[in-house]
């Protein structure tokens, strides 16, 4: 008898723990003794990743003298400036970087290269100008490091890890059942019941992230509860996007404080602006360019986010300075897409 | 041999089944025929029932279960009425207060509505329970301590959901009806108002959350330490207090000094479970309202406790005129 319960109790404390994760941790000190400002990882976990976090081996870089690719090829019109052989060596490595398995042809009409008909290409084209934008203008996210397209592409053709807007009600049903954007199991908020479409407002809109009080008194803040509920869900993404814990950027005082807190939350600050920006000018703007099966359920167009590039690392294939070996994609033609400034798609025939 | 204990009792001592006292003028007959049950016996009283359901109770549990039916009702139509989806899902549905942008006026059913109607049954039936349990109490002769226990419960309950909304303007600012939604709810009540561990009152609030936990885990080993010497049995404590008492008496004074009595232990108790949602309501209903920033306000005070600087100085770039919008 004694035994049944025991073993009842036992089985049913096992149970309880099936969703946790099993120690040793590992936990860094990153603050003040007792301030809680650690960091935890699970060892396990990181070399299950490991691979993922790896920068692939790159084409040697070739000289610009020679016939620039403008003179040579047709219909270039973001990397013109290029010679042939590093315009060559560009193409091979986005080949390998994001179509590793169609190669050329999955965004090149193979019989004519020129050709804009494919909207992979025009996507392509996009995506270079936006590279570059990153790299020349954001500098205060991405640092020297940069990006590449392999950045967020690893190999695949669509990047793993892209957002799109959520219907907010599925079920057509407005009488009774309204989720209010959270509720969700949603892998976005990390399986919490925090609201899983933060990106729409924030990396999309303009809505203010803080919601903090900035006076101890109450002076007019009206910030609401459920607002911090909207931050707390961009934050959680943020948080599992990097690896990290909440105090990698944030003193456990006080959470919206910036003074004595770590200087990682400035780069993220950024980041949040950086996505917004690149978000609007170079990823909302291709939503005619895209057929109708790489868009959302409410037709619009995959969007990024932080765990876009990161992909579960604080820092983007742990920080390997990948970019630094394709100097032209760290200097940008145009403040501006081109196909905006041309007033649309080129066809470029 | 067999013993007699009092927790995990091997010998059940079952005598004839009694319905209780008489109860005077006015009262409803109790409801269903009393059984006895071996495991129930195991883990206190053989018997089951009667039950005096009366007029609050039989109102109570009718408004609890409009509450609860539309709380599920809400949950299963969010998953579109597929029940295995509320089975999967149940801990992290919820039914939301509504929007804060419609204030305290009456929004739609399904933006915050059905929350409204939801707290209004809710209420209610905690309300008529509270009743019945005051009624109960006295019908015997009792002293009303269980009610205003409970009523302090309800105190931090109404400071959640009616009080401090009303006094916020907002119903948004109350909690939603969900497992994990009003946990999260709670850890972003504590970012919004600057870190809820700077509430002096959310401090007193668990400081008497774990006395509560620390008296009873004293006062329970204490008694169950002196069963040997029937300590347990009040029948006989009352008439004859033999050495059982006197020795949990002497355990506390030699351990720590002082000891309290038979009855002050128990005003200890209860007190200390009373006084952890009063402080606890009073620290809510102070947030937002008087303080909004405990963090902030800590620092004011002198209580929260300057740290040396570990990081490199940083400046809020939203103030700095370079910074990107």
């Amino acid at each position: 008898m004694k035994i049944r319960f025991s073993l009842i109790a036992g089985l049913a404390l096992l149970a309880g723990l099936a969703g946790c994760e099993r120690p040793p941790m590992e936990s860094v000190q990153t603050g003040y003794r007792g301030t809680g400002m650690v960091q935890v990882y699970n060892p396990r976990t990181l070399e299950a990743n490991a691979a993922l976090h790896e920068a692939p081996a790159v084409i040697p870089q070739v000289g610009s003298e020679g016939p620039k690719a403008s003179q040579v090829y047709q219909n270039v019109k973001v990397l013109g400036d290029l010679s042939v052989g590093q315009f060559n060596r560009l193409m091979a490595s986005m080949a390998t970087w994001v179509a590793p398995e169609q190669g050329c042809a999955y965004c090149h009409n193979l019989g004519n290269l020129a050709d804009d008909s494919k909207y992979t290409k025009v996507v392509a084209r996009q995506m270079v100008e936006m590279t570059q934008h990153i790299n020349a203008d954001w500098q205060q996210h991405v640092g020297t490091t940069g990006v590449t397209c392999f950045t967020c592409h690893r190999g695949n053709p669509v990047p793993a890890n892209i957002w799109f807007k959520t219907n907010p009600q599925p079920y057509g049903s407005n009488f009774m059942g309204d989720k209010a954007g959270q509720n969700d199991p949603s892998e976005v908020v990390n399986l919490s019941s925090l609201p899983n479409d933060p990106f729409t407002p924030f990396l999309l809109g303009k809505e203010e992230i803080r919601v903090g009080g900035t006076t101890a008194l109450p002076s007019g803040n009206r910030q609401s509860i459920k607002q911090a509920e909207w931050t707390y869900g961009l934050m959680t993404h943020m948080s599992t996007s990097l690896g990290v814990n909440c105090t990698f950027c944030h003193n456990t005082q006080s959470f919206s404080k910036w003074e004595g807190g770590p200087d990682k939350r400035l780069k993220a600050w950024y980041g949040i602006r950086m996505a917004r920006d690149v978000n609007l000018t170079y990823m909302e703007t291709l939503v005619d360019a895209f057929p109708a099966h790489r868009k959302g359920v409410l037709g619009d167009v995959a969007k990024l986010n932080c765990a876009t590039c990161h992909q579960g690392a604080y820092k983007p294939l742990n920080g390997a300075k990948m970019a630094s070996e394709f100097p032209e994609l760290l200097n940008k033609l145009s403040t501006v897409p081109l196909a905006r400034v041309a007033g649309g798609a080129s066809t470029g025939k | 041999m067999a013993q007699y204990q009092n927790l995990f009792t091997t010998v059940q001592a079952t005598g004839p089944i009694h319905h209780g006292v008489e109860l005077g003028h006015g009262n409803s007959p109790r409801s269903f025929e009393p059984v006895t049950n071996y495991w129930l016996g195991k883990i206190g009283n053989a018997q089951l029932g009667p039950i005096y359901l009366g007029g609050l109770g039989l109102a109570s549990l009718i408004c609890g279960l409009i509450a609860f039916t539309l709380i599920g009702m809400n949950m299963l139509a969010s998953v579109g009425y597929d029940p295995i989806q509320f089975v999967r899902q149940l801990f992290w549905l919820s039914l939301e207060p509504p929007p804060p942008a419609y204030g305290l006026s009456l929004p739609p059913l399904n933006q915050g509505g059905w929350w409204l109607i939801v707290g209004l049954f809710l209420t209610a039936s905690l309300f008529l329970w509270w009743a019945r349990t005051y009624r109960r109490a006295r019908e015997l002769g009792m002293g009303t301590h269980v009610a205003w226990a409970f009523a302090a419960a309800i105190w931090l309950y109404l400071v959640l959901g009616l009080f401090r909304p009303i006094l916020m303007g907002s119903w948004g600012e109350a909690v939603p009806y969900g497992i994990f939604s009003h946990l999260d709810w709670t850890a972003a009540f504590s970012l919004r108002y600057g870190n809820l561990f700077y509430n002096p009152f959310h401090a007193l609030s668990i400081a008497f959350l774990y006395g509560s936990a620390l008296l009873f885990a004293m006062h329970g080993a204490t008694i169950l330490a002196v069963t040997r010497f029937g300590g347990e049995r009040e029948i006989e404590q009352i008439v004859d207090r033999g050495t059982a008492s006197e020795r949990a008496a002497l355990f506390w004074r030699w351990t720590m000094g002082f000891n309290a009595t038979m009855e002050s232990i128990h005003r200890w108790a209860w007190w200390f479970a009373v006084l952890c949602p009063l402080t606890g309501g009073i620290g809510i209903l102070l947030t937002g309202t008087v303080v909004d920033n405990w963090y902030l306000w800590a620092v004011k005070h002198g209580v929260a406790p300057p740290y040396p600087d570990v990081f490199p100085a940083v400046v809020d770039p939203a103030l700095s005129a370079g910074g990107k919008p």
